[in-house]
């Protein structure tokens, strides 16, 4: 595992996942989604936890925006730019690996 | 209390209060206890279990050095079985090869590697190790080959504040997700060491600017956080995010404490780990309830807009500055005492010229080990 050292930045056919550090978690106590990662808990919403599920290393990110658009019966152009804008702030955050 | 009791998040357990290092601003307290009042193993797992149960996600493995208790594999593995998430804080030096794979199976998932200088002479004269730098380089390296992500921790004084610069650098060449530029909180060591540690301003200046820099270059690339001075800030820090409000720490014979230097308000009882349930302590203990949420402020912070970002800053530092743990910390420029900061800044200016003036041969500080030296009263 060798971080990268150049900043990644999404494109359409990228297909991100989840550094192996990174942890989806079901929390019994508090009855929600966790993502841990080395010194933060983050608590995504449910479109943020759509995303990140859909981050398996397979899927392209073209791929994730039309089940995502087609699951939320939205705009595909406007979940683009969600998925685009969430993706990059994860990435830069190096919580999501492209 | 006006707001409902939340479950704890995190957790930062100092395992021992051993250590090879002698660091001169170390955060544990200066009445440090020997090996044979540590919690034995089953104790810690019992903690852990019960941790669990309250809803602790994250553990801090601390100390000290954690790598000195020879079942911290077992603490670990015990931990991962509840998916609670690991975080191993070490200064690095003395870990036999092969612990590291060791723990990265037991199921540990991150490394903070603490490193007292960019460069070698100074990590040594820190530390007060010789070779220390080279064990700590090879510990990175062997965190990496186990496929751990690796946090570099840099804590920042006056003697290697110039090498901000470096540490970025070291810290990317090391392959680090993340680098903390750490300026020293003075509590415990550092408080007595205050004098001898502090930077000058415009020193702090130049380090912010630097830092600043290096955060936007390396945006995506590597993570810098960067803990503030608290004597040049306007604003405190929100202390552990809160007295007692989402996470805790336990002392090596178990004394459960909202943080570090909880210890040093002595108007306050910290319950011990064994007599009573974790459960108990963190709902009921009267010292964790004594500062929690904002009914007990005192003006400015009472009516401050702010009191819910910073929970009015550190008790600690309130206590140690202003002599009443319910004070406005002081790093706060609405404090009646903010000034204080600043003459302390002045006191620790003069000694820095003094030292340079004098005996050049001895170190200004005083570094940390199992001895009688108490924290200085206000
Ligand atoms: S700060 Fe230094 S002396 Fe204190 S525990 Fe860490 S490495 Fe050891
Ligand atoms: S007055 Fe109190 S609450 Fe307001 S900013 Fe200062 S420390 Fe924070």
């Amino acid at each position: 595992m060798s971080t990268p050292r150049t900043r990644a930045i999404v494109s359409q056919d990228a297909r991100p996942t989840l550094p192996h550090h990174i942890r989806i978690q079901f929390d019994p106590v508090r009855q929600a989604w966790a993502v841990l990662s080395p010194e933060r808990v983050f608590w995504p919403n449910d479109v943020s936890l759509d995303i990140l599920r859909l981050c398996d290393g397979r899927s392209t990110v073209a791929a994730i925006t039309d089940r995502l658009a087609a699951e939320y019966d939205a705009d595909a152009k406007d979940v683009a730019a969600d998925v685009h804008d969430f993706l990059q702030e994860w990435t830069d955050k190096l919580l999501v690996k492209l | 209390m006006s707001e409902p009791l939340l479950p704890p998040i995190g957790m930062l357990a100092e395992l021992t209060h051993r250590c090879p290092l002698q660091c001169p601003y170390c955060s544990n307290p200066t009445e440090l206890l020997k090996a044979n009042r540590e919690l034995d193993t089953q104790s810690w797992l019992d903690l852990f279990d019960q941790a669990a149960d309250l809803g602790v996600l994250q553990v801090h493995l601390s100390g000290g050095e954690p790598t000195l208790r020879r079942d911290l594999e077992q603490m670990v593995a015990g931990l991962s079985a509840r998916g609670v998430y690991t975080n191993l804080i070490t200064a690095g030096v003395g870990i036999a090869e092969g612990r590291i794979r060791a723990l990265a199976e037991a199921g540990l998932d991150h490394v903070q590697l603490s490193i007292q200088g960019a460069r070698a002479a100074t990590t040594e004269r820190i530390g007060h190790y010789r070779g220390g730098h080279e064990k700590k380089l090879e510990t990175a390296r062997r965190v990496r080959v186990a496929g751990l992500p690796l946090t570099i921790n840099a804590p920042i004084h006056r003697h290697n504040i110039e090498e901000v610069p470096e540490f970025i650098e070291l810290a990317l060449s090391l392959g680090a997700e993340r680098l903390e530029i750490a300026n020293v909180q003075y509590s415990g060591w550092a408080l007595v060491n205050r004098d001898a540690l502090m930077p000058d301003r415009a020193s702090v200046e130049r380090q912010i600017e630097v830092v600043a820099q290096a955060q936007e270059r390396l945006r995506g690339i590597m993570n810098i956080d960067f803990v503030t001075p608290d004597y040049f800030a306007t604003y405190p820090k929100p202390c552990m995010g809160g007295w007692a409000r989402d996470a805790f720490m336990v002392a090596p014979d178990g004394t459960v404490l909202p943080c570090h230097a909880a210890h040093t308000i002595r108007t306050l009882t910290f319950e011990r780990f064994g007599e009573r349930s974790l459960a108990d302590i963190w709902t009921n203990s009267p010292a964790f309830n004594a500062f929690r949420g904002t009914d007990w402020m005192q003006e400015p912070c009472r009516s401050c807009e702010r009191r819910e970002i910073d929970w009015g800053g550190c008790r600690c530092q309130a206590m140690a500055i202003a002599g009443d743990p319910a004070a406005t910390d002081p790093a706060c420029i609405k404090s009646p005492i903010h000034a204080r900061m600043g003459m302390l800044v002045a006191d620790a200016m003069a000694a820095a010229k003094a030292e340079t003036a004098g005996n050049a041969t001895a170190e200004p500080f005083v570094y940390r080990r199992i001895t009688t030296v108490s924290e200085p009263a206000s």
